[in-house]
């Protein structure tokens, strides 16, 4: 159990310093939700359940697809969608 | 990351030049500008002056590569020094803070004790969670709903597009990029809209199944209204808006929205116009465990759901292009 907590936590500053130095917006995005997902786990290790749902539920869910949504909207993430753009 | 030429003129990439100590370019454009004028003096002057300026030059160029030497040495030794000390500052509170899990922490104090002693016969909720945010603290719950509802419309006011009276779009400038996603979404993927078939009513489901169970299990009126909003978006990216515009429009996100705001404001503020005087509310507590039980939490937890709900599918919609 305290070994799986280690495991978990180091998972997570893992993923803190990825999300950082990662060059590719759509891969730190994604590291960023694996992020949400090890921190539900560790919530409900922490015996707090409602604390897991939401994160899993806003953290990995709702900020990710916004995420998405924003930097396709700002021609981030699809390069021929920005060439196109360049182009007109 | 690609940047465009007129950009290095602006003054913030001049910062960002600064920062990194990358002066190389402001001195080779100076040099330049001192060859240019030397040329331009060869052909008119004698050879002593030309030879004094060359000399003048490169007793100028060599102080300028020695200060440069210099600026970059003391500055990459002054930022080592500013991190380390932000490092032992921040690692200093850090080893100051109580520790975790310790009885005698300052946050373990009557309050707690008194929700967790009597929370249950006072709030009639099972999960302590909820009788705290939706009965002892209802009033700071409202006014995150508001938090909420304000953030929806201020993205609203930012991005959404211009219909006119007739109902449709009006033509504005780069109206054709911005209704490039509804004109262009896909329309036949079929591994995401069989799956989303198979799991949009499950996830439906638990998340109203999370709504109404607040009171008795984990979850509440937040976190369920995020999953069936979760569960909106997933419908609207596997079937598009045309689909989605049946039954979720601007319109339904008003009414909902201020529906369930109004409603938990006349539940929730009486005690502002009693003068703060908790007044006892009268609805009887019922048998903790059942669905119908403790008192305004279950139609506060609906009302919350409702709000946040529509509140992350509007935020989805906002950030895609074209409209709701």
């Amino acid at each position: 159990m305290n070994l799986f907590v280690m495991l978990l936590c180091l998972f997570l500053i893992l993923c803190a310093i990825s999300v950082a130095l990662t060059k590719d917006i759509l891969t730190s995005i994604i590291i960023y939700m694996s992020f949400s997902l090890i921190m539900c786990v560790i919530w409900i290790l922490l015996e707090s359940p409602d604390l897991a749902i939401t994160e899993a539920a806003v953290g990995a869910g709702i900020t990710t697809l916004l995420f998405f949504a924003t930097f396709k909207k700002i021609h981030l993430i699809d390069e021929e969608e920005e060439r196109a753009s360049h182009e007109d | 990351m690609k940047i465009r030429e007129d950009y290095e003129q602006v003054g913030w990439r001049k910062l960002i030049h600064w920062v990194n100590a990358d002066l190389q370019e402001d001195y080779i454009s100076k040099d330049h500008v001192i060859h240019d004028q030397l040329h331009l003096k060869e052909n008119a002057a004698q050879e002593k002056n030309k030879r004094i300026d060359e000399l003048k030059s490169s007793l100028q160029a060599l102080a300028k590569t020695h200060g440069k030497q210099w600026y970059e040495k003391s500055y990459r030794i002054f930022s080592i020094f500013v991190a380390v000390a932000m490092i032992i500052v921040l690692l200093g509170v850090v080893s100051q803070l109580p520790s975790f899990g310790d009885p005698s922490n300052p946050a373990n104090n009557e309050v707690s004790e008194r929700y967790i002693e009597s929370g249950l016969q006072e709030t009639g909720a099972v999960n302590i969670v909820a009788g705290m945010i939706l009965d002892y603290r209802a009033f700071d719950t409202l006014g995150e709903s508001h938090v909420l509802f304000i953030a929806a419309v201020s993205v609203l006011i930012l991005l959404r597009m211009d219909y006119g009276s007739d109902g449709k779009l009006r033509k504005t400038k780069g109206i054709r990029d911005e209704g490039y996603d509804r004109m262009y979404e896909p329309r036949n993927d079929l591994i995401l809209q069989t799956v989303t078939r198979l799991l949009f009513p499950m996830i439906v489901l638990f998340g109203i199944y999370v709504i109404l169970n607040g009171h008795i299990s984990a979850g509440g009126g937040f976190s369920g209204g995020a999953i069936v909003g979760a569960a909106l978006i997933l419908y609207n990216n596997a079937f598009g808006f045309n689909k989605t515009k049946r039954f979720f429009t601007y319109n339904t996100f008003k009414w909902v929205s201020f529906a369930s705001l109004i409603t938990y404001a006349l539940l929730k503020t009486y005690s502002f116009y009693t003068g703060a005087n908790h007044l006892h509310s009268g609805i009887p507590l019922g048998e903790p465990g059942a669905i119908l039980s403790s008192g305004l939490i279950l139609p506060l937890n609906i009302c919350v759901g409702c709000v946040v709900a529509c509140t992350m599918y509007t935020f989805f919609t906002m950030f895609r292009k074209g409209g709701m």
